[in-house]
């Protein structure tokens, strides 16, 4: 049986797959893809054999750095990535996270200055799985199940 | 954006804390050192604090500078709506240091990234209050002559007490430190500190009775146990009489052996014990003076 496509080939570009659902939206976010002028196509639910519901993404034109495209490691932490050109598959990448996080994820603590005045936020990584995250500012960590992302 | 704060007490070395101490030292033996003048220092309570702001404001006159500033918010134009952003940058233009306490956590590291000039943390909520501990440390080397081979009793809460947090963080730093924590269950210090001193290789010890082990001790840092922080008002009068210190407690203690507590306290130390010489805690309070006029100069470099 022919594999049908649920999202269109693109020429030259990124995919990135491997999205869970329900974080879509955080992603496009996270990397900007609202404010990108190149052409974005993405599908959600899409039937998955490892995934609950998966979500895919293509940026036509766009390749990101590491440092980049790791801001969604929180959100998407089995995101892959394909490197596109000429319609052929040129690079793989699969997303880790980062030493440090800015203004991805919020204080879990209610009493820090994080959540009361309108400023980034900044987290050492200090266990990448399960994940636990140092604030800059009030030294508190939040961890894996208390994470919100802003 | 270079200028050297204290915002944690994480962020001095162990040179640095020696130098504080030395500092202080010379600060106690010749108070009248004018090396503030035609400085101006902000102090910028947006909580009261009436010990810390006093302690803060006497250092600042001793060296000679000018004060400007506020206590409690209420009477300031931050109820206005002004961020901590806006109050900050302001106040860094007028002012060559910014002394600051506040009710939230992380506030005095923020402060720290918008000011031009120092920032040093009096206080951000539950988090830090850096200078406390520093004192506590000019406190001990006073009285024992050095911050190496103590024996430290901590009593009392030691779950959310942050005093006792940062002086155990402090004093890793030093040779053969042995802690003994004595605090009820539910204000039993908590696991990430012990991991700490584990992976330092330090001996602690744990009590939940306070008896005759303290004649072990160098020094006792005594803190208060509020009754608001147990769930169960029954389980507070279960323990509110076992970690009151009593002078006939201290018979066979060692010569050498001091009190302290950050003050105020409540009840947990007797007033019986006032007139022991080994109550150590008023003079502790005076010795902040000295240490934070040494943590001024430092910061500014004007020693
Ligand atoms: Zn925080």
């Amino acid at each position: 049986m022919k594999k049908q496509l649920n999202v269109s080939a693109i020429k030259q570009g990124t995919v990135i797959d491997h999205i869970p659902s329900t974080a879509l939206f955080k992603v496009i976010s996270i990397l900007k893809l609202d404010h990108c002028k190149d052409m974005v196509t993405f599908g959600n639910n899409l039937d998955s054999k490892v995934m609950d519901g998966k979500a895919i993404i293509k940026v036509e034109n766009r390749f990101f750095k590491d440092k980049e495209i790791n801001k969604i490691a929180l959100v998407a932490p089995h995101a892959k990535l394909n490197t596109i050109k000429d319609y052929e598959v040129v690079g793989k990448y699969v997303v880790e996270i980062p030493d440090e996080i800015q203004d991805i994820a919020r204080c879990f603590n209610p009493k820090c200055i994080t959540n009361h005045e309108n400023i980034d936020t900044y987290f050492e990584v200090i266990s990448k799985s399960p994940v636990a995250l140092k604030c800059r500012y009030c030294e508190k960590i939040t961890h894996q199940d208390q994470m919100e992302i802003k | 954006m270079n200028a050297k704060n204290l915002i944690s007490i994480t962020d001095f070395s162990k040179e640095e804390y020696l130098r504080i101490m030395d500092l202080a030292a010379d600060f106690e033996a010749n108070p009248d050192q004018r090396l503030l003048d035609g400085k101006v220092v902000a102090t910028l309570f947006f909580e009261p604090s009436t010990r810390t702001r006093l302690s803060f404001e006497t250092a600042i006159n001793r060296l000679g500078g000018e004060i400007i500033g506020f206590t409690d918010s209420s009477s300031s134009s931050v109820t206005k709506g002004e961020t901590l952003h806006d109050t900050i940058k302001m106040v860094s233009n007028y002012a060559d240091l910014i002394v600051m306490r506040h009710p939230l956590e992380g506030s005095a590291r923020y402060a720290s990234e918008v000011s031009n000039v120092p920032v040093i943390n009096a206080g951000d909520g539950a988090n830090q209050h850096p200078t406390q501990t520093l004192l506590d440390l000019y406190s001990i080397v006073k009285t024992q002559g050095s911050l190496n081979d103590i024996n430290l009793f901590m009593v009392g809460d030691l779950k959310y007490g942050r005093t006792v947090h940062s002086l155990l963080m402090a004093m890793s730093h030093f040779e053969n430190p042995i802690f003994n924590f004595i605090a009820p269950p539910e204000l039993a210090m908590p696991n990430e500190y012990k991991l700490y001193l584990r992976s330092k290789g330090m001996r602690y010890f744990e009590h939940t009775e306070f008896t005759d082990i303290i004649n072990e001790a160098d020094i006792i840092y005594m803190t208060r146990v509020q009754k608001e922080r147990f769930p169960d008002p029954v389980d507070y009068e279960k323990v509110k009489n076992v970690y009151i210190l009593r002078n006939k407690m201290l018979k066979h203690t060692k010569d050498n052996m001091r009190i302290l507590h950050p003050l105020p306290r409540v009840n947990e130390i007797h007033t019986d014990v006032d007139s022991n010489p080994k109550a150590y805690y008023f003079d502790q309070a005076r010795n902040g003076v000295y240490t934070r006029m040494a943590i001024i100069a430092h910061l500014l470099n004007l020693k």
